[in-house]
């Protein structure tokens, strides 16, 4: 009996092509995002607000990956911006595969943020590296505060945790400083904000870190480009 | 259930892996799977019992162990296993950690049998 070595990952191949992706994004100047929850933690309303925020010139794109139907593209297609949607048959999470082969329809030179709405599902998909930037993970406060502890492993990849829904706080027995502090407990750098997709404002935290990320990946954009020059 | 995804690349890195080993028959593949992989060892050694079954590759075993979370204190160089997701420093109560292990999902080695070892030699070592 002979033992041989094998030391790469198990989803190296996966790894590979997120890592082609990452490259071409960073290449092209691409703030990439990929959103992760639960079904119904709010996943596309936040979306759908946020695009309907954005000012018309802004060159974003999205990818939203569901099981079935291609319901979440016709809502978030109604906002002018270029939509795709990704029917995965019965797959519980996207891979880098999908996100290669849909982005081929697209010309990157003409994107500047690209939001992955990934299949509605708090486990798998954080075992599957999509090329992003950050991982964001959703939260709804009709859920339960001890979700960080219970699914540590997406809490832990994500940069930020959206806690959303949050103009339902005065009817559920929801305690947001625990479900925070539980975040904080398996992940101590996470970025959190507060959101409600229906509430004025509601939105305002997310935006201003949505803002900050972009204006972020451009300078980063212009000074690799100033570094080859 | 991404088991099945990852049930299905164990195998076909295996593949690979033997495409450089002419002759070799694989016996057991070992994994390294974190706490915080998201990833169910039973689940997975369910799936690819599924994956193999009925293939020449059916009494490949799966060796999966499970690496718990462990982490490093930044600011006073403590090295604690993590209790229950707690990331902060069990010596200093510092929040300022990072991880030193409990996320992987890798490969660690693959047993193969080969012509100068023969199946009776090997179980006579066992």
């Amino acid at each position: 009996m002979q033992r041989l070595p094998l030391k790469s990952k198990v989803l190296n191949e996966n790894q590979i092509v997120a890592e082609s992706l990452r490259e071409r994004f960073r290449e092209h100047g691409i703030l990439c995002l990929n959103l992760i929850s639960s079904p119904g933690s709010g996943k596309t309303a936040l979306l759908e607000r946020t695009l309907a925020s954005l000012d018309p010139s802004t060159r974003v794109c999205v990818l939203t990956g569901d099981i079935q139907t291609d319901n979440d593209a016709r809502r978030l297609a109604q906002y002018g911006f270029p939509v795709q949607q990704i029917t995965t048959g019965g797959t519980c999470h996207l891979d880098g595969r999908m996100i290669e082969k849909h982005l081929a329809a697209w010309n990157l030179e003409d994107i500047d943020l690209l939001f992955i709405e990934n299949v509605g599902n708090l486990v798998c998909p954080s075992s599957y590296d999509l090329g992003e930037a950050s991982k964001i993970v959703l939260l709804s406060v009709t859920e339960g505060e001890d979700k960080p502890l219970k699914y540590p492993s997406i809490f832990f990849k994500s940069d930020l945790f959206i806690l959303t829904k949050i103009d339902l706080l005065p009817y559920v027995p929801f305690d947001a400083d625990v479900a925070e502090a539980n975040a904080r407990l398996v992940h101590p750098g996470i970025e959190i904000v507060r959101a409600s997709s229906t509430a004025a404002g509601g939105l305002d935290q997310w935006l201003a870190w949505l803002t900050q990320r972009m204006a972020q990946a451009q300078q980063d954009a212009l000074s690799a480009a100033h570094a080859t020059d | 259930m991404h088991e099945l995804s990852i049930a299905e690349s164990i195998l076909a890195a295996v593949r690979k892996e033997l495409a450089g080993h002419p002759g070799a028959r694989p016996i057991r593949v070992g994994l390294r799977i974190g706490e915080l992989a998201a990833v169910d060892v039973d689940s997975l050694t369910f799936c690819f019992e599924a994956v193999v079954k009925g293939t020449e590759w059916e009494t490949l075993q799966l060796d999966a162990r499970v690496c718990p979370q462990r982490r490093l204190c930044r600011d006073c160089r403590n090295q604690f296993a993590v209790v229950e997701y707690n990331a902060a420093c069990p010596a200093c109560a510092g929040r300022n950690t990072s991880l030193t292990s409990g996320d992987e999902l890798d490969f660690d080695y693959l047993e193969v049998e080969t012509d100068a070892t023969p199946a009776a030699q090997v179980k006579g070592a066992e």
